[in-house]
């Protein structure tokens, strides 16, 4: 059944990762990325690997669900490596053959490409892994909310965020009904061509169309009828508060970027 | 005392667009009512009477086209008292899965609070109390499209309850309900009138409305009558001229009457005519 899936890839735990602010999260999430493109050697790249496996281990989240959540974009990776060995001609030829030229240099920048796409897709996997959807929009509006002094939306961007969350499950299930009802009608969803399966959706998609519509306008009345007037003047249920622990993983994280930063100084590999 | 609620002369259109030309649809003609606090008020109608209408007059979703409506002492066209008046009058909708804001029950039940601005620790008091009261407090932290319909429906309540409305108005809330969801949202609106709350309960189920302590019949945008639920449903053929029905209870003492059995003609209540029956076996 679609109903089953899940949103988002969260996975509930009271691990020190679960318990940090989300905002702080997501800030120690870009000093990760920092750290992973600073790298400039095989040794910076280590430590940034270190970190990521030290980070998994203490969330309690398998270490399979590392791997799989790089599994779909490995074929973005197998291209961008295979056109970086081909097309980089700069440094010592190790394999010349035809039109084949590969380079030592051209190798390097295959491996560091990839070990870094793959470790950035895991550190930003285990940021949602380790965080609810609702408060990462939550972390979100908060850290966006003094641009509103420039007229950035940031209360508007969370709200649309959240109620599409809130819609994503119920608006399933709809599909879902429409489904058996084209189906219970002959509509034939499974069989045919690309073009002619993309063509049945096409009245499964009407009749949910106009069913989020109308939904919208009923939620839109309902706000309206809670007192919903914008993020002005707003309060929220939960305060995010910092901690001893927010502190001390940014310390931890700025000493793990401070290494890598001293590794390519120092080493140069 | 001044009531509660005030409806004076209100009438109320809707404008629609037919072939290019604005067509005035008059939904409300003339309408006066007055609801006093702690009131439980059915308003029964067929479709398109004009009686959701009349609900969102009460909060100033509809503002009348003439005459006016006074909630609490405040005019609801009245700009300024909107927010006032909506924290006042709270409104429940048919479907609970369109009034659910968040992601998570306590979430949602803190929606208006939040909006209005109350401080973190009162809005915690607040939304436990209100889910303690639909008996939800269980659920806070469950996500709302894992709830049954009544549940939801609950969860909607809690949300306007929060909000310590004066009055409750609920627009057909148990129209997308299975029985079980039905009667669970039944017993709480009983319950929170004896709390003191006012209830506007809209409905087409004649069960329903026999609960309440007045039903007012509205059709095509006049209110037809206005009387207690006894008298109401007394007047059976009426209510089937208006294209209503009268509870199943009622439509079966009638029968027993127009046969020529001595039975009294305002039984409304499924206990009431237990009893009725039994006398006039055993006297029999």
């Amino acid at each position: 059944m679609i109903k089953d899936i899940t949103i988002g890839q969260y996975f509930p735990g009271k691990s020190l990762l679960h318990r940090l602010d989300p905002r702080i999260k997501l800030l120690l999430t870009v000093l990760y990325i920092v750290m992973l493109f600073a790298a400039k050697g095989f040794v910076g790249l280590g430590i940034g690997i270190v970190f990521l496996i030290f980070s998994f281990l203490i969330s309690g989240i398998p270490i399979k669900m590392m791997l799989k959540s790089v599994k779909p974009i490995l074929p973005i990776i197998i291209f961008t490596g295979i056109l970086n060995l081909f097309f980089i001609r700069t440094g010592n030829v190790l394999l010349s053959w035809h039109f084949i030229t590969i380079t030592d240099e051209g190798l390097k920048t295959m491996i560091f490409m990839a070990v870094r796409i793959v470790f950035l897709i895991c550190g930003t996997s285990l940021l949602t892994y380790t965080t609810s959807p609702i408060a990462l929009t939550d972390a979100i509006e908060r850290i966006f909310s003094p641009l509103r002094v420039i007229k950035f939306p940031a209360h508007e961007i969370a709200m649309i965020m959240t109620i599409a969350l809130r819609f994503i499950p119920t608006l399933i299930e709809e599909t879902d009904k429409i489904m058996s009802a084209q189906k219970a009608r002959g509509a034939d969803l499974e069989s045919g061509s690309i073009l002619n399966r993309a063509k049945a959706l096409i009245p499964i998609l009407i009749p949910l169309f106009v069913s989020a519509f109308r939904r919208a306008d009923d939620l839109a009345l309902a706000m309206e009828c809670r007192c919903y007037r914008g993020g002005d003047g707003r309060t929220r249920l939960k305060q995010l508060k910092t901690s001893y622990r927010d502190y001390l993983s940014i310390l931890v994280v700025s000493l793990f970027l401070a290494m890598v930063i001293l590794a390519n100084i120092y080493i140069g590999i | 005392m001044d009531s509660f609620i005030e409806v004076k002369n209100v009438s109320f259109s809707y404008e629609a667009d037919s072939d290019g030309k604005t067509v005035k649809n008059q939904v409300l003609k003339n309408v006066s009512l007055s609801i006093n606090k702690g009131e439980f008020v059915a308003v029964l109608g067929h479709n398109g009477s004009g009686k959701s209408t009349l609900a969102k007059l009460l909060n100033a979703i509809n503002l009348p086209e003439s005459g006016e409506v006074i909630v609490d002492n405040m005019l609801t066209s009245d700009e300024k008292n909107l927010f006032d008046i909506r924290s006042t009058v709270g409104m429940v909708f048919q479907n609970p899965d369109n009034q659910i804001v968040a992601t998570v029950v306590e979430e949602d039940v803190a929606f208006a609070l939040e909006n209005v601005g109350v401080p973190p620790d009162e809005i915690r008091r607040r939304v436990d109390e209100a889910l303690k009261t639909v008996g939800m407090y269980g659920y806070r932290e469950h996500a709302p499209h894992k709830l049954s319909g009544g549940q939801k429906q609950r969860v909607a309540i809690a949300g306007v309850l929060a909000m310590k409305p004066e009055c409750i108005v609920l627009d057909e809330p148990t129209a997308m309900l299975d029985p079980i969801g039905r009667r669970e949202i039944m017993s709480t609106i009983s319950e929170l009138n004896e709390l003191g709350v006012t209830i506007v309960l809209i409905t087409h189920y004649m069960d329903e409305a026999a609960r309440a302590k007045r039903v007012v019949v509205i059709d095509s945008g006049e209110i037809i009558m206005d009387d207690t639920p006894k008298r109401v449903f007394s007047q059976s053929k009426k209510l089937k001229e208006l294209g209503l029905d009268v509870p199943q209870v009622t439509e079966l003492t009638h029968a027993l009457i127009d046969c020529g059995v001595d039975l009294k003609n305002d039984i409304i209540d499924e206990d009431e005519c237990f009893e009725a029956l039994y006398k006039l076996l055993k006297k029999g």
